[in-house]
């Protein structure tokens, strides 16, 4: 089915959701969320590394492991994002950027 | 034809919830919204071919990440909290620099001329000629069932010769186990009497 597709309608669709994850990166104030955006921007870039294999390189492999190794690495980011996340909480009683400041110079 | 209907569809629901996610006022909804962005872009690679980097991308991204950011939520906030925002000059700023680095970088990727390896090619009409029947776009006909067989990917997966993936595969499992324990310990409620020893002297580093 991927023929009828050119490859640069799927690199405007990753490169739109690699800016919309910079932009909520960039506004967003709760930690989660910031996480969050960051989770976009990994998805983007996962879609950069499938698209390039299946159309550049359909024979090869590159691509579609590297996907699926950042994915592994997102997930554990995630989780020790998380548990940094829960202690800040516990510590400072709220996950504002804007209140964790203790440590700025 | 339809094809294209439904990667329209698909980018579509993509773009549409990704800026709903980074503007929604409510944490668990955004959250929810995520999920729905990972789920299309699961779409996207069964679209592909690559089936089994679907089926990873829907059980590890919309089915761990999602659920251990909901938890996280749930931990730190209220379900009806609103998030606090950026003001409004920090806004227009950020999508100020945003939407000139996607001209920036849509300029540079729509102007280059990606061309598939002359590898790919080559063994496509190999193939071809092989079978004998008439394929017309050499470059990704031939080797689409190669992309989505779940033997090749699990054998390259830990195969140490020059196609394998043993040592990346090896690399991971170790961050993995390493992220497992350091999500514990960081987790992990400090004993009583440390604590109590934290809050007499908040500059005892070592306790920490």
């Amino acid at each position: 089915m991927i023929q009828s597709i050119p490859l640069s309608y799927v690199l405007i669709v990753s490169t739109l959701m690699f800016f919309i994850g910079i932009y909520g990166f960039l506004t967003r104030r709760n930690l989660v969320t910031m996480l969050m955006s960051v989770e976009l921007i990994l998805n983007s870039v996962n879609i950069n590394f499938v698209a390039f294999n299946k159309y550049l390189h359909p024979q090869a492999f590159e691509g579609h492991f590297f996907a699926m190794i950042v994915i592994a690495v997102a997930a554990a980011e995630s989780a020790v994002a998380i548990a940094i996340i829960i202690n800040i909480y516990r510590n400072f009683k709220s996950i504002d950027v804007e209140n964790v400041d203790q440590m700025k110079f | 034809m339809l094809d294209q209907i439904s990667f329209f569809v698909v980018s579509a629901i993509i773009l549409i919830f990704a800026v709903m996610s980074v503007t929604s006022r409510r944490i668990l909804r955004s959250a929810v919204y995520l999920m729905f962005v990972l789920i299309a872009t699961a779409v996207l690679y069964f679209m592909m071919g690559y089936n089994f980097l679907a089926a990873v991308q829907l059980t590890v991204y919309a089915g761990g990440i999602v659920v251990l950011i909901i938890f996280s939520i749930l931990l730190t906030s209220q379900i009806s909290e609103r998030a606090v925002m950026a003001p409004l000059k920090q806004k227009i700023l950020s999508s100020l620099a945003a939407v000139a680095g996607a001209l920036l970088v849509l300029m540079v990727v729509l102007a280059f001329d990606f061309k598939p390896s002359p590898a790919s090619i080559a063994d496509s009409s190999i193939q071809a000629a092989d079978s004998a029947t008439l394929v017309v776009d050499n470059a990704t006909a031939g080797t689409a069932q190669a992309s989505s067989n779940i033997h090749d990917i699990g054998l390259a997966l830990v195969s140490y010769e020059r196609e394998g993936f043993a040592l990346p595969f090896e690399v991971v499992s170790i961050l993995l186990l390493a992220a497992l324990i350091g999500a514990i310990v960081l987790a992990k409620k400090e004993k009583l009497p440390i604590n109590t020893e934290l809050s007499d002297n908040t500059n005892n580093d070592s306790t920490l």
